[in-house]
């Protein structure tokens, strides 16, 4: 109420002088991804010197790359998806636990029922995606944080999948007879392989290649960004929130099932406790790669390259001969170091107010 | 877009009415017995406090929500509204004060969110952002902005930039009723203007305008005609030309308290002049005199 004096329906519009032509390195760095790529660059460089240092260089070499581009891989499945989730403005805490439940449901349809693995893993790909819905579901109807829902949901799908499984086999860990896998048409989607190379690169690509088109390209994905905005105002101008962010869940679910079908193919079993801390680091992939923890803003593609910088600090740490203990401390600094850079990079270069 | 000139008769069927709506949460009245008109080329402002129910009823009028009592009526005729996207399908576009536009999307982005364009068959439909880039950059410059760059994020705008944003985007997709809610309380004065210029162009282009203010000084030089809001009930109707400021002012229950702060800051400012210092005791009765003494001491 304090400049009420002179205003009035006559005086003209401003022209806009306060813009100013920008640098194409300025346009970059305004990308939410920028952050991510110099810190793996920056990674990649401490690492291949730390291991040149301890002798080796097996870091930079391809067998190296090739190994740290598996583990990348594993979290980077699921990193796309949680990234797509955190862009629209939501958490999904339960994915390690779904990760779990989904390799068992393959493990149990294959030991105990003698289903086909393929028919094991289309089950386990359904099922899983059931209980993201769930997880959305909940979210939506009871207006609860997503974070609280999912850590609920975490536990109990967990506690849910060893209770169960124990009741039906006995054990915890149900190994598949890699015969079966071998003579099956579609297993090898999971654990194809030529030498190092292992076909879950190629699903961690081509999920980070679809997240980045829904996003970028398409109508689902400017409603995924503008749900994570504002929900309020989303649906003010006509965007379906709740069910945009079910199909994140839903998506996150998919995911998650995909990585265990890759991994009890890979690994000839299932196990009940496969897939934790799944959830924490998918969140801090998401979060490297520049998406804000309030939603609205991120990239699939910084999510992907996120994954590559924790692939790459996982294994540089083993090929540096450091004590591997040390890996969770270089996990926490990047994450931090990440998150400074681009909040200074978003200020610095998209010139937001 | 279909701008005719469309010099609305006064007595020509409304475009969007309210008739004796009302509307409880539990106990609380936040709108009884309220009535509101807004005509084709007219601009209808909702004055009142804040909490005297401006936002429940807008809320109404958009879609938010349903009226207990009464009904809600476009050309006349008996709506139901379930949702905003009802109220959005008849025409009526709302602009929230700080609820329309997303900061961390870009212009084109923002602009058509809900609607995007699309190329492409089915499978691979995708969002058709050259054309959404150019209708966004004509749209803003009709309205009086030039834009560089679309993929500018729109946190990057001013607070009226934002809300021209709001209000090109609503005429873009044909809005018939342009509801404005406090569009100016968080703008600086230029800033206002520019908005209040939109809202008088919208009209001219013959849209219905309800332009939602506690600051009469924003409503009197653009309103048609003026609706008063009092503790949740209408403290009535009345033509442009009929009310002066201070009028409008103690209809939406402030003016008595507006009078005392002016007669206490008069005699505060009589006191400056003949130099008598920090006035001890207290000025007035709303106003306790220790306020003072901590402005002046700085």
């Amino acid at each position: 109420m304090a400049m009420t004096q002179t205003s009035g329906a006559a005086s003209p519009a401003p022209p806009s002088d306060r813009l100013r032509r920008t640098s194409l390195a300025s346009r970059l760095l305004g990308r939410p991804s920028a952050g991510a790529l110099l810190i793996t660059v920056f990674v990649w460089i401490v690492f291949a010197i730390l291991s040149t240092i301890a002798g080796s260089g097996v870091f930079y070499s391809l067998d190296g790359t090739l190994s740290y581009l598996d583990v990348a891989a594993q979290v980077g499945i699921v990193g796309t998806a949680v990234a797509l989730l955190m862009i629209g403005g939501e958490f999904d805490l339960s994915i390690g636990s779904l990760i779990g439940f989904a390799g068992i449901v393959i493990g149990i349809c294959v030991t105990t029922y003698g289903l086909p693995v393929w028919a094991g893993i289309l089950i386990s790909l359904v099922l899983t995606t059931i209980l993201g819905v769930i997880n959305g579901f909940i979210v939506v109807r009871t207006g609860l944080p997503s974070f609280i829902v999912t850590l609920a949901t975490l536990f109990i799908i967990r506690g849910a999948t060893q209770a169960l499984t124990a009741q039906i086999t006995q054990i915890t860990y149900i190994p598949i007879a890699p015969e079966k896998i071998a003579a099956d048409p579609i297993a090898g989607f999971f654990n194809w392989s030529i030498g190092n190379f292992k076909v879950s690169i190629l699903w961690w690509i081509l999920l980070a290649a679809i997240g980045v088109y829904i996003l970028g390209r398409t109508k689902f994905g400017n409603w995924i960004t503008g749900v994570g905005g504002s929900p309020s105002a989303a649906r003010n101008l006509g965007v379906p929130v709740n069910r945009v962010k079910i199909m994140l869940f839903a998506g996150t679910a998919f995911s998650a099932a995909i990585l265990a079908a890759v991994q009890s193919m890979t690994f000839f079993s299932a196990d009940v406790l496969r897939g934790q801390g799944y959830e924490l680091r998918a969140i801090t992939t998401a979060v490297i790669g520049g998406c804000l923890l309030t939603g609205g803003y991120g990239s699939v593609a910084g999510a992907a390259i996120g994954a590559l910088a924790l692939g790459m600090a996982q294994i540089g740490i083993v090929f540096a001969n450091i004590n591997a203990d040390w890996y969770l401390v270089a996990l926490g600094t990047l994450l931090l170091v990440a998150v400074v850079l681009n909040n200074w990079i978003r200020r610095r270069f998209a010139g937001l107010r | 877009m279909q701008t005719t000139t469309a010099p609305a008769a006064a007595d020509a069927t409304p475009l969007l009415e309210a008739r004796n709506v009302s509307k409880y949460f539990g106990a609380v009245v936040a709108i009884e017995g309220v009535s509101l008109t807004v005509r084709a080329g007219q601009i209808n402002c909702l004055l009142g406090d804040n909490g005297a129910g401006k936002s429940t009823l807008i809320k109404m009028l958009s879609g938010v929500h349903a009226p207990d009592d009464g009904t809600l009526a476009v050309d006349g005729q008996p709506v139901r509204f379930s949702a905003p996207r009802d109220a959005l399908d008849a025409g009526i576009a709302t602009v929230y004060q700080d609820l329309s536009v997303m900061p961390l999307m870009s212009i084109s982005r923002n602009f058509f969110l809900g609607n995007e364009p699309t190329k492409g068959f089915t499978p691979f439909k995708r969002f058709d952002s050259d054309t959404a880039a150019r209708i966004a950059r004509e749209e803003m410059k009709n309205i009086g902005i030039e834009v560089r760059d679309t993929d500018q994020l729109v946190g990057t705008l001013s607070g009226g930039e934002r809300q021209t944003l709001a209000i090109a985007r609503a005429e873009y997709f044909g809005a018939r009723v342009l509801i404005l809610d406090e569009p100016t309380s968080a703008l600086g004065v230029k800033e206002s203007a520019i908005v209040l210029r939109h809202a008088i162009s919208a009209r001219n282009k013959g849209l219905g305008v309800i332009f939602i203010t506690h600051n009469v000084q924003h409503a009197l030089p653009i309103g048609d005609s003026f609706t008063i809001l009092t503790r949740g009930r209408s403290g009535g109707t009345f033509k442009r030309g009929e009310l002066n400021a201070d009028e409008l002012h103690r209809l939406m229950g402030g003016g008595s308290e507006l009078e005392e702060l002016q007669a206490d800051l008069e005699i505060l400012a009589k006191r400056e002049a003949l130099g008598e210092g920090t006035p001890t005791v207290p000025i007035g009765e709303a106003n306790p005199g220790d306020v003072f003494n901590e402005t002046e001491s700085l």
